[in-house]
């Protein structure tokens, strides 16, 4: 008699008949991600890099005219000495902040509604940082000397730098924030590339992928490790973005100017700073979605909820207005008060009230779900976040300053067109990167998708839904 | 050094979670899993022990913390103190924010780099494949061949009942 074996008849039954060996789901996140990185850039592309393009090299010109001139040159020649530099400073610095959020914090808060949107949104802190450095270093005049805001030992005794100013705490916030944050947008970029570089055909991007990619295969034991690394720093870039924006709001906090003399600046200024983020990150994920075709990555259920996350931070913004002038009441302090009826009432009150409609009255608009799931309202009211947070930190300083203590010192500010040119030109420097960031990176991240699919997909075989707005 | 391997790939993260579960019972080691994203539980069922990095992220922070500290303390108070508006030498205070910074940087940065370390990864770095999907959208268990590390045709088995789409055996480095 033949005995019937078990494993012999079921290993036959279970031989798969299928003939692709991979998960298609999985397959299709890599191909969706990749396919534009591969595909020549469409029209649309063209034209928004050609503009950016442009701007950038208007803040090129402007910006060597003004060191090979003097910073004279701009029109901070007068008592409002930190007028469009710092502005432009704190608004860039502001925007880096949403990037942080949502990749750090909201890691922590396991949000994963982040994950497709996370890399883009480090970008962005990566090349706002950028260009809020710029300006300090072109107000310093002599750029070229920027290295003394370091303590190095020098041949001038060594004179260290003062510890006590928060104008240093700054440099190394700035530093520090760049630096963390170009690590945690590498590193979750190295299993992207690995992908990248293991379909490329061989040639010049294979060996870029190859290079970058730092030889990753895939390895769980790396794996593990990889993501115990990304919570630690998440959890490092958590307080550091608080801080970040504490110690810039602390620049003006700690002086004893009305108007900048308040302890409510460190979380109004994170409040803003979030707010103002989210606005830019809309703007671009609005645009990105189109010109990359991403719609089904970038959703309107990410656009709802950042909506809902600037309707927040939009409001503590307004609150901490209302607070300000509370407080200036409560204390009784003639010169606060003065400086902030003269806000709202002064020369610079269209400023104000621009600033008060963008960034206080009009989130309040997105309670309603209709607007919230309408792009193009959405696009229109991330520009007016990006106007109205670059007004505030404009009112903030130029009216503080030109109705300092002194009525000798109180003048008008006006930017000139170096001034402005150079704002459009950090404007041109950010989209240009941004752009060929979408272009030349996985500006998805490619395994954080796939992994939150799997998460999702649960017990279910073999199917990975990715999510269709 | 090259090792003879057999390698089963899975198309389905479940069916990989129960092949190294079931691969594990039967007393036979996993050399590794290749996966294009983690795979929730492979952890537990592949028995990896929790990471060491936190241990590099204290160390480097605390001591970034006190380095901080005590050279601004020695460059304000003992090198070259300076009289700005009237505040003390010694603002202990004032030397926080930069303290915290440095900490965060030193943290950061020396994870990263005890990551980088551990993982063998650094630029020019071979890439050791089990198979170009890993990468993509497949899945892989390797074994490593050993003299008597397991029984050939009980972990082929083990791998086909657990849904192994294909399995391998090849001679390489991994």
């Amino acid at each position: 008699m033949i005995r019937f074996d078990h494993r012999a008849d079921r290993s036959l039954r279970l031989q798969p008949p299928r003939p692709p060996v991979g998960n298609p789901a999985l397959g299709r996140i890599t191909d969706d991600v990749a396919r534009p990185l591969d595909a020549r850039p469409g029209l649309g592309w063209c034209a928004c890099f050609a503009a950016a393009a442009t701007a950038l090299s208007i803040g090129a010109a402007c910006v060597s005219y003004e060191i090979a001139t003097g910073i004279g040159t701009w029109g901070l020649n007068r008592t409002v000495g930190w007028a469009f530099d710092i502005t432009n400073f704190v608004f860039w610095v502001g925007i880096g902040h949403a990037g942080t959020l949502i990749s750090a914090i909201l890691l922590l808060l396991r949000q994963q509604w982040r994950t497709s949107i996370n890399r883009s949104a480090e970008a962005m802190t990566i090349f706002a940082v950028i260009c809020a450095a710029l300006f300090p270093l072109i107000h310093m005049g002599r750029p070229w000397l920027a290295f003394w805001v370091f303590p190095y030992p020098n041949s001038r005794g060594s004179l260290w730098v003062n510890f006590r100013s928060p104008l240093l705490w700054d440099v190394f916030a700035i530093n520090t924030y760049m630096t963390i944050s170009l690590a945690f947008w590498y590193i979750g970029m190295i299993p992207d590339f690995a992908t990248l570089r293991d379909r490329a055909p061989a040639g010049l991007k294979k060996t870029i992928y190859s290079i970058a990619s730092l030889g990753w295969n895939g390895s769980h034991r790396t794996w593990s490790r990889y993501e115990t690394l990304n919570i630690i720093l998440a959890g490092l870039a958590t307080p550091l973005v608080i801080s970040v924006h504490s110690i810039v709001s602390m620049d003006f906090a700690t002086s004893i100017l009305p108007g900048w003399h308040t302890t409510i600046f460190p979380p109004y200024f994170v409040a803003g700073a979030v707010y103002s983020g989210f606005g830019m990150v809309t703007t671009l994920l609005i645009l990105t979605r189109g010109l990359m075709h991403l719609e089904a990555y970038i959703t309107h259920r990410h656009l709802d909820a950042m909506a809902k996350v600037m309707l927040l931070t939009g409001s503590i913004v307004g609150l901490s207005y209302g607070t300000e002038f509370y407080v200036a009441w409560l204390s009784g302090n003639v010169y606060e008060q003065a400086t902030l009826i003269g806000r709202a009432t002064g020369p610079y009150a269209w400023c104000f009230w621009t600033m008060v409609s963008c960034n206080a009255l009009a989130p309040q608009a997105l309670w309603s779900k209709r607007i919230r799931s309408s792009i193009p309202a959405l696009f229109v009211f991330s520009i007016l976040v990006n106007i109205g947070m670059w007004l505030e930190r404009f009112v903030i300083i130029v009216t503080s300053l030109h109705r300092s203590y002194l009525p000798s010192t109180w003048v008008m500010y006006r930017p000139t067109l170096i001034e402005v040119g150079t704002l459009v030109g950090s404007f041109g420097l950010f989209f240009s990167c941004f752009l060929l960031f979408i272009r030349l990176l996985p500006m998805i991240a490619i395994w954080e998708v796939k992994s939150d699919g799997l998460r999702a997909a649960g017990a279910s075989v073999g199917q990975v839904p990715v999510s269709h707005g | 050094m090259a090792s003879a391997y057999l390698i089963a790939t899975f198309a389905d993260p479940e069916a990989l979670v129960g092949a190294v579960e079931s691969i594990r019972a039967r007393g036979f080691k996993i050399y590794d899993v290749y996966a294009p994203c983690p795979v929730h539980g492979l952890d537990e069922a592949m028995g990896i022990r929790r990471s060491r990095l936190p241990y590099v992220t204290l160390a480097a922070g605390a001591l970034a913390c006190a380095a901080t500290a005590a050279f601004e303390f020695y460059a304000a108070v003992f090198d070259w103190t300076l009289n700005v508006g009237g505040k003390p030498d010694n603002s202990t205070l004032a030397f926080v924010p930069i303290a915290f910074e440095m900490t965060v940087l030193a943290a950061g940065l020396a994870t990263a780099g005890a990551f980088l370390l551990r993982a063998g990864l650094f630029p020019g770095s071979a890439p050791k494949l089990a198979g170009p999907p890993v990468t993509d959208d497949t899945f892989a268990v390797a074994l490593r061949w050993r003299p008597n590390a397991f029984d050939t045709g009980e972990a082929r088995r083990l791998l086909i009942e657990s849904g192994a789409t294909d399995i391998r055996q090849t001679v390489g480095d991994l």
